[in-house]
């Protein structure tokens, strides 16, 4: 594949984000955010509800045009990026009685941006599928009707789905909001080996997750707070939540 | 003595009429249903009383009135949506009572004595046309073109809309070219059971397909087939009763959507008694 490259652009960068500012209606969702993220990094996002990380991640895919600053995803611009990202959206936006298996949804992160007319999913595209599927350990519910899945199961569909994209970024909204212990493990664990491959970047309330897995952290509270190594400290922790980082430790953390 | 009728050319046109409706009512009922896009079919379908007042007005054929204006509609309600700006129930009931609005305003400033406008209203079944008929024809197939060689796209694009513009299909084109042809279908319904209630006809069959098939391209065709089995029925009754054919229909697909959506009820109680 051959990407323009532009003058400012640095290579290196898999994304960069000059002064953003997102604004819905008049009230700013995100202001003055200014952040590179490295070719191979492994970002995790933390804050607040409400905190603007996933207008962060949407501007990134070109889902929210900025009110001012500039983003470009491998030297291009958000929107224009279509097959470089695979994103992994916050569950609860989708209609879980859709009439559609588990594999099937898998096959449309394959479909090609422009119409192929009587398209149809081949045996080659069904098999590899079926190896995302493997991937990310659902395998056997592979004829599934989607309804019939567990919100664990569900993000693991999602991300298999991500993944049929062969993206060279990842973007996860939130993917063990609703998922258990174990779950939440293997995901992480999943997550770790993908990052060998690719740029990840990844919304969570899972603080504990973020120190341990995750290779730099920024901190969202309608501004960047923190961006930097994985050490927490009192200050930022202050800035993000309002109160100091031994209630965040001990009190629950999902609930922040 | 029932197959006696169909020697008569308006029983045959009245049959084909109703396969054309079942099908276009299939297939974009099952979308707008899962799209949520009823009240805008609604919307689409009223404003084209606007366009048969004005093709009374002006003097050309009501029906391409009635195509004009709802594509009008569709572009128009598509373009406000997607701008954001205003909250699109807001439009679509303005577009709705505006569209009804000019189609009286046209109808009163003609000169003469008023056209009788309750086949357009409830739908005239039995007087279907050789002429409606090809235009029925025209319309069903585009729709049914367009749905099948992008089949994938909708799928892709009804299940997660967010995630297909991401991965770079054409989305607003997609919605833009939906609402064309929920446009289409209503004038392909306006015959069979007239504007004020297509609606019925959009969502019964889906709604009892929906409790009944698994996948998207199944849900369809069950569609299509329970749609026929509700005009069929309904055209006799309305050729018996000498009633309205879509109201004849309309009251059968509704009594037909509670009895399947009662049996599953007391069905899913026994089964869990059972347990
Ligand atoms: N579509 C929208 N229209 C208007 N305001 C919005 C919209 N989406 C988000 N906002 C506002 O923007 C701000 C940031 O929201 P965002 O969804 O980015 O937060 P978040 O950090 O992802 O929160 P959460 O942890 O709850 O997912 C919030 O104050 C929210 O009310
Ligand atoms: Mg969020």
């Amino acid at each position: 594949m051959i990407y323009a490259t532009n003058g400012s652009g640095d290579c290196k960068n898999a994304v960069s984000i000059k002064n953003l500012t997102v604004k819905y209606r008049e009230t700013p969702a995100i202001a003055g955010v200014s952040l590179d993220v490295l070719e191979g990094d492994y970002l995790g996002i933390i804050g607040p509800n409400g905190g603007g990380k996933t207008t962060l991640l949407k501007a990134i895919l070109g889902l929210v045009t900025p009110s001012c600053g500039k983003i470009s995803v491998y030297g291009r611009k958000p929107g224009k990026s279509e097959k470089l990202i695979g994103y992994v959206p916050q569950i609860s936006a989708l209609d879980k009685a859709f009439p559609i298996t588990v594999r099937q949804v898998v096959q449309t992160g394959m479909l090609k941006p422009n119409f192929t007319l009587f398209h149809q999913y081949t045996q080659k595209d069904k098999e590899k599928a079926d190896e995302y599927l493997k991937r990310v350990g659902i395998y056997k519910l592979k004829d599934r009707m989607i309804s019939q899945l567990s919100g664990g199961e569900f993000q693991k569909m999602l991300i298999a789905r991500a993944l049929a994209v062969e993206p060279k970024l990842l973007l996860l909204d939130e993917p063990t909001a609703s998922v258990d212990a174990s779950s939440a493990e293997q995901i992480f664990s999943l997550l770790s080996e993908l990052n060998q491959s690719m740029t990840i970047i990844m919304v969570t309330h899972d603080l504990l997750a973020v120190s341990s897995q995750v290779k730099t952290l920024a901190c969202m509270n309608g501004r960047l707070v923190y961006h930097g190594g994985t050490q927490l400290n009192e200050e930022i922790a202050k800035a993000l939540y309002g109160y100091p980082l031994d209630l965040l430790k001990h009190g629950g953390m999902q609930g922040i | 003595m029932l197959l006696s009728l169909f020697q008569y050319q308006f029983v045959q046109n009245a049959v084909i009429a109703s396969i054309f409706a079942s099908i276009v009512c299939g297939i974009i009922g099952v979308i707008i249903v899962e799209k949520r896009l009823i009240m805008m079919s609604g919307g689409i379908a009223h404003t084209s009383y606007g366009g048969v007042g004005m093709g009374y007005f002006f003097g050309f054929e009501p029906i391409i009135g009635a195509l004009f204006i709802s594509v009008l509609a569709a572009l128009g309600i598509g373009y406000i949506k997607r701008r954001g700006g205003t909250r699109s129930d807001v439009v679509i009931g303005l577009f709705w009572s505006l569209g009804m609005a000019l189609g009286i305003l046209f109808i009163a400033m003609m000169p003469g004595y008023p056209p009788d406008l309750t086949s357009y209203l409830f739908g005239s079944i039995l007087s279907v046309t050789r002429g409606d008929i090809y235009f029925m024809a025209a319309f069903t197939f585009i729709v049914v073109l367009v749905i099948t060689i992008l089949f994938s796209y909708w799928e892709a694009y009804m299940f997660d809309e967010e995630f297909a513009s991401i991965i770079g299909i054409k989305t607003a084109f997609m919605e833009y070219l939906l609402f064309v042809l929920i446009a289409m279908s209503v004038v392909v319904l306006i015959r069979v059971v007239g504007i004020i209630l297509i609606l019925a006809l959009f969502t019964a069959p889906t709604a009892i397909a929906g409790l009944l098939a698994k996948n998207l391209k199944l849900r369809m065709v069950l569609s299509i087939m329970i749609g026929s089995l509700f005009c069929f029925a309904g055209l006799w009754l309305s050729y018996v009763l000498n009633v309205a054919s879509g109201a004849a229909i309309v009251i059968l697909s509704a009594i037909g959507y509670l009895f399947v959506y009662i049996t599953f009820l007391i069905k899913s109680k026994l089964r869990n008694e059972i347990n």
